[in-house]
C-alpha cells in the first residue's frame, strides 16, 4: 500500500499564493524594466531623429508613435481585465482579482493618453480638438467605463467580495471592445480604417513602420512592468489591510 | 410561472400603495424637459430640433433615479436572501423584477410624454416616432439598469455608482433612440434605427438578467 502523497502542484495552482506569486514574479521585475527603457531609448531615437517626415502632416506625423501604441494598450488593458475577470469568476484565481484591480488604473491612463495625443493630433491635420466620430466616441466610453470600475474599486470595503462583482461588470462593459475595433469600418467618419494590422500587409513605408513597432513594443512592455508591480503593491496592501484586522482583533481580545 | 407573475404582482403594488415614488419620477421628467426652454431660450425651431434628444435625457436621467428602489429595499430587510431559496431561479426573478421595473418608470414616462411634446413644440409625426422609439428602447434602459443596481446592491451609497456604470453601456440606446425620431436630409432613418432599438432591447433583456443575478449571488456571499 502506498501512501497518498499531495499531488503535484501545477504553476498555475502555486502563483494562486500571493506571497508565491511575488517571490516568482520579482526577479523578472528589473529585466523587464531594463528591456523596457532600451526599447523606448530606441523607439524615441528613430521616432524623434531618424524617421521621416510626413509629405502632407510634416513633424506632427510623430505624434503616431505615441498616439497609435497607447490607443493599442487601451484595448489591450481592457482585453487583460476581461481575462482576469473570467478567471476570478470560473476558476476563483487569487491572482486574476489582483491583477483585474492592479489594471483598471493604467488602463484608464493609457486611454486618456490616446484621447489626448489624438486630439492634439486632429488639430493640425483635421482642423479639430474632437469630432464624434465613431472611434473617438467609443474609446470615450471606454475610458467612462474605466473610471466606473476604479470608482467601484473605492466604493467596495471587501475587496474579496468586490473582485466578483466587479468581474461581472467588466465583462459586459467588454461589449465595447468589438465596437471599437470596427467602429472604422461601420461609421466611415473622419477615423481611417485599419492600416498596419491588414490581410495585405500594412499601408505604410518601412521607415515609419520600424519606428512604430518598436514604440509599439516600448509601450507594451512598460505596461507589462507596471502591471506588475502594482500586482506586488495590491499584495502587500492586502497584507497591511490583513494585519490591520488582525491587530484589531488582538487588541478587542 | 405563477411565481413570475407574483413577484411583478408584489413589485406593482408596494410601489403603488408605499407613497408617490411613480409620480416623483414623472415629475422630475416633465420638469427636466421643461427646464431646457429657459436653458436654451424659448425659440420654437430650435426646440422642435432638439426635443427628441432631450426627451430621451429625460427619461434616461428619470429612469436611473428609480434605480435604487430595484434591489436595495429587498437587500437591506433581507428578502433578496429569501428569493434566493425560491423555486424560481434568481434570474427569472430578476427579469419580474425588470418588467415590473419597467411597467413602474417607462410606461408612465410615455404616457406623461405627450406634455413634453406639446411644451417643446413637437410635431404630431415626430411624437408618435417618439413613443414608438420609448416603448422598444426603454426596456433595454431598464435592463442596464438592472445591472448597474445588482452590482451596486452590496454598496452602502451604490445610488451614485450606479448611473456612472450604466450610462457608458445606454450610450447605443440613447444614439438609436433619437435617431429614429430626428428627420433631417437624406434618406429616412427612421426604420433603421427602431429595428437596432428593438434588437438592443431583446439582447438586453435576454442576457442582463442573468448578469444581475451573478452579481446579486456574488456580493451576498
Amino acid at each position: 500500500m502506498t501512501i497518498e502523497t499531495a499531488p503535484k502542484q501545477s504553476w498555475w495552482n502555486r502563483i494562486a499564493h500571493p506571497g508565491q506569486f511575488v517571490a516568482w514574479t520579482r526577479p523578472l521585475l528589473w529585466p523587464l524594466t531594463i528591456l523596457t527603457a532600451l526599447l523606448f531609448a530606441a523607439g524615441l531615437w528613430f521616432a524623434l531623429f531618424n524617421s521621416p517626415e510626413d509629405y502632407q502632416m510634416g513633424d506632427t506625423v510623430r505624434i503616431m508613435y505615441v498616439h497609435v501604441p497607447t490607443a493599442w494598450l487601451s484595448q489591450f488593458v481592457y482585453g487583460v481585465m476581461a481575462v482576469s475577470a473570467l478567471g476570478s469568476l470560473v476558476w476563483r484565481h487569487p491572482m486574476a482579482d489582483v491583477s483585474m484591480k492592479a489594471a483598471a488604473p493604467l488602463g484608464a491612463t493609457f486611454t486618456a493618453l490616446a484621447l489626448f495625443t489624438g486630439s492634439l493630433w486632429g488639430r493640425p491635420t483635421w482642423g479639430t480638438f474632437w469630432e464624434w466620430d465613431g472611434r473617438m466616441t467609443s474609446t470615450l466610453v471606454l475610458l467612462f467605463i474605466y473610471l466606473g470600475i476604479i470608482a467601484l474599486w473605492r466604493a467596495f470595503d471587501d475587496q474579496l467580495r468586490a473582485a466578483r462583482v466587479i468581474a461581472v461588470f467588466t465583462l459586459v462593459g467588454a461589449v465595447n471592445i468589438p465596437i471599437i475595433k470596427f467602429s472604422v469600418d461601420w461609421w466611415s467618419t473622419l477615423h481611417q480604417p485599419a492600416s498596419v494590422f491588414r490581410a495585405d500587409g500594412p499601408r505604410m513605408p518601412g521607415s515609419i513602420l520600424t519606428p512604430l513597432f518598436v514604440m509599439f513594443f516600448a509601450f507594451t512592455f512598460l505596461f507589462l512592468v507596471l502591471h506588475l508591480k502594482a500586482m506586488h503593491t495590491e499584495v502587500q496592501r492586502r497584507r497591511v489591510a490583513a494585519l490591520e484586522r488582525q491587530a484589531a482583533q488582538g487588541a478587542r481580545a | 410561472m405563477r411565481a413570475f407573475s407574483a413577484i411583478i404582482g408584489r413589485e406593482m403594488a408596494l410601489a403603488l400603495r408605499g407613497g408617490g415614488d411613480v409620480l416623483t419620477l414623472v415629475l422630475f421628467f416633465v420638469i427636466t424637459g421643461a427646464i431646457v426652454p429657459f436653458a436654451v431660450g424659448p425659440d420654437r425651431a430650435l426646440l422642435a430640433t432638439i426635443a427628441p434628444g432631450i426627451i430621451w435625457i429625460a427619461a434616461f436621467l428619470a429612469m436611473l433615479l428609480g434605480l435604487d428602489r430595484l434591489f436595495r429595499p429587498d437587500h437591506e430587510d433581507g428578502t433578496l436572501i429569501l428569493l434566493r431559496h425560491a423555486d424560481l431561479p434568481l434570474a427569472g426573478i430578476i427579469a419580474a423584477k425588470v418588467i415590473a421595473h419597467w411597467l413602474l418608470t417607462a410606461v408612465p414616462l410615455i404616457l406623461a410624454s405627450p406634455i413634453l411634446a406639446v411644451l417643446l413644440a413637437m410635431d404630431f409625426s415626430a411624437f408618435w416616432r417618439m413613443v414608438v422609439s420609448l416603448l422598444l428602447g426603454t426596456p433595454a434602459l431598464a435592463a442596464f439598469g438592472a445591472i448597474g443596481a445588482a452590482v451596486t446592491v452590496a454598496i452602502r451609497r451604490g445610488g451614485l455608482i450606479a448611473p456612472i456604470l450604466i450610462a457608458p453601456l445606454s450610450v447605443p440606446v440613447l444614439i438609436f433612440g433619437t435617431g429614429a425620431i430626428a428627420t433631417g436630409p437624406g434618406p429616412d432613418q427612421s426604420t433603421p434605427a427602431l429595428l437596432f432599438l428593438a434588437a438592443l432591447s431583446l439582447i438586453a433583456v435576454a442576457l442582463a438578467p442573468f448578469a444581475a443575478a451573478l452579481a446579486i449571488s456574488s456580493a451576498e456571499d
